[in-house]
């Protein structure tokens, strides 16, 4: 069976002022179908880069080597037309803040409709049929009355929700979630995750989960990678990783996390030698 | 339901703007220096002559009363009398307002056809559009009406003598005459309002584009046109609208030049007219004829920046 998502070796290094910097450095990865994996780190460390790899939507100041393929399909040498066609269609993007993540002079109907459309020959009518099906899917109550509404009328939960249906709308086999719940509250947070379990259950979507949060990792994937500074240092079963971490720099991050510590202790930090600003000025 | 209220919240607000714009036209004759009727009538005048004609414009009669029984008049359609001709002011305008009208529209919707389009190419389009744009966008912001006017008379009526310099022939009498003497005017007031436009498009459309809504509509696969015209086309549509609005004054002021300078019997040029012979309420008409055009211009945009920007009906943004 072929992966959902396999990274060989890939790089991406930034054009700057003081020479290239390397932001993902020889990153290797598979993903199954129907798995939830989880792309773990501080800010920094190279795991929206990946995302955006993946989606072709990296500037154009960016250098990539090595090789992504999508379900089998090589995608690394193609342009930006047929790059165009897998978006939104073989895999779709959520990103980390809702309320920007929508036109706010579009309603929320017309955002989710204009996303069957480019993918499908659908009617009108079709379309806004399908999108009221989604918004009810998605967990929008009176999905018919709320269709034209403007997305400044939603929750800010309620518009990821909307966000998740526009990129779920084409059932894409692979959903990439950068920091989807990072603007939320905890409640909501956890009903987000569910939507998004759900949608592996229901659809078979395999979910590719980045996030600094290693709560939402231990709930929510099956597998996961800890990067750090552009790297994966550890990669393996969610359970396995953190039941037993066998990097210094897990370690460190999941003492960071004020979850698992132990209450009344002082909470300890990521220590020096780990640090990204520090390593980053040698 | 809250898309009314917002309609009749700006209604009420263009209102009000029109009662202080009467007061403010009202005043600004009476308060300038020196007795209006001494001016007209100069420094020989009688105090016999000069009581008689106080009297027959009312400016016997306190400052209060005055001003009712003009708004009083307005609301009749009354408007006074040109104080030299004795001819009705509701005519005079009648007459005048469509010149100043069409002019001011005619360039306006030249420069809208041709600044919009241009700013959305300068902002997604390479390198040498950029630079095209932006030599259009300082000689048309930097060069005068007057100047710019002169030379397309050089050019058109002196040289090539396709065009006529100056003149004005009604519409109604013939549509085709009447373009060919507005064709230089309207030119001349679209070329630097044609830049303005194109900046502002240019400007805003820049902004949408690096806003995450767009990343996110790209990572849902929508093409780059779609995106650019259906999105940005549409988030920068309330800048451009309300620059427009702000043009259109600047516009009507640049008609009182542009009208004397062609010779257009428009409202512009019966104001100058009105300053030069002292015929104050023929000034009183033409400026508050020219405030109400563009209060009403400003009420229009509020409305289409309204149904543009769903946020700006519900309150959000100001």
């Amino acid at each position: 069976m072929t992966a959902m998502l396999s990274l060989e070796r890939l790089s991406v290094s930034f054009a700057g002022e003081a020479g290239p910097s390397i932001v993902v450095d020889d990153v290797s990865l598979t993903l199954e179908k129907g798995e939830i994996f989880g792309l773990v780190g501080e800010s920094g460390s190279g795991k929206s880069t990946i995302a955006n790899a993946v989606m072709g939507l990296l500037p154009a100041s960016a250098t990539t080597s090595g090789r992504i393929q999508l379900n089998g399909r090589e995608t690394t040498g193609l342009d930006e037309n047929d790059l165009r066609n897998l978006r939104g269609r073989e895999m779709s993007m959520v990103f980390q803040d809702a309320t920007t993540s929508l036109d706010p002079t579009w309603s929320v109907g017309e955002q989710i409709a204009e996303t069957l459309r480019a993918h499908q020959s659908l009617s009108r009518g079709a379309a806004r049929a399908r999108t009221m099906s989604l918004m009810h899917e998605v967990g929008i109550p009176n999905a018919a009355q709320r269709y034209r509404d403007p997305p400044h009328r939603f929750s800010g939960g309620q518009r990821q929700r909307i966000v998740i249906a526009a990129a779920i709308a084409n059932e894409p086999k692979l959903l990439i979630a950068d920091e989807p719940t990072t603007a939320l509250d905890v409640t909501i947070q956890a009903q987000i995750l569910e939507l998004i379990n759900g949608l592996r259950h229901q659809h078979g979507t395999s979910v590719l989960l980045i996030t600094h949060d290693l709560g939402v990792v231990s709930e929510t994937c099956d597998r996961v990678a800890v990067m750090h500074r552009g790297r994966i240092l550890e990669t393996g079963p969610t359970r396995d990783v953190f039941g037993n971490p066998s990097h210094p720099y897990t370690r460190a991050l999941m003492a960071a996390n004020p979850a698992w510590s132990r209450r009344g202790s002082r909470l300890p930090v990521v220590p020096r030698e780990w640090s990204i600003e520090e390593v980053r000025h040698d | 339901m809250s898309a009314l209220g917002f309609i009749v919240r700006r209604i009420g607000a263009a209102i009000l703007s029109l009662f202080a714009m009467s007061i403010l036209v009202f005043l600004i004759i009476r308060l300038v220096p020196g007795d209006p009727v001494r001016t007209m009538l100069g420094f020989r005048a009688t105090d016999e002559n000069v009581a008689r004609l106080q009297h027959e414009l009312g400016l016997d009669q306190p400052m209060l009363s005055q001003y009712m029984s003009w708004i009083a008049g307005l609301f009749r359609g009354d408007l006074g009398q040109d104080i030299v001709s004795h001819a009705p002011l509701s005519e005079l305008l009648l007459q005048r307002l469509p010149v100043t009208l069409e002019l001011a529209g005619l360039s306006m919707t030249l420069a809208v056809l041709f600044g919009v389009p241009l700013g959305v190419l300068a902002a997604s389009g390479g390198p040498w559009s950029k630079r095209l744009t932006e030599g259009f966008v300082v000689l048309g912001i930097s060069i005068p009406d007057f100047w710019l006017g002169i030379m397309l008379v050089l050019v058109f009526s002196g040289i090539l003598v396709v065009l006529p310099p100056t003149g004005y022939v009604p519409f109604a009498q013939s549509p085709l005459e009447n373009l060919r003497y507005m064709a230089l005017p309207v030119l001349t007031l679209a070329i630097g309002e044609a830049a303005y436009v194109l900046r502002t498009t240019r400007g805003a459309v820049i902004n949408v584009m690096g806003r995450p809504f767009v990343t996110f509509l790209r990572a849902k696969g929508i093409s780059p046109r779609r995106i650019l015209f259906g999105h940005a086309l549409r988030n920068a549509g309330p800048s451009i609208v309300t620059v427009v609005g702000i043009q259109v004054g600047v516009l009507l002021g640049g008609a009182i030049i542009v009208e004397t300078l062609f010779a257009l019997p428009g409202v512009g040029r019966l104001v100058v007219t009105g300053i030069n012979q002292r015929n104050y309420p023929v000034v009183q008409v033409g400026v508050l004829a020219i405030a109400t055009i563009f209060i009403v211009v400003s009420l229009i945009t509020d409305l289409i920046v309204g149904w543009l920007d769903p946020r700006v009906a519900d309150g959000m943004m100001q």
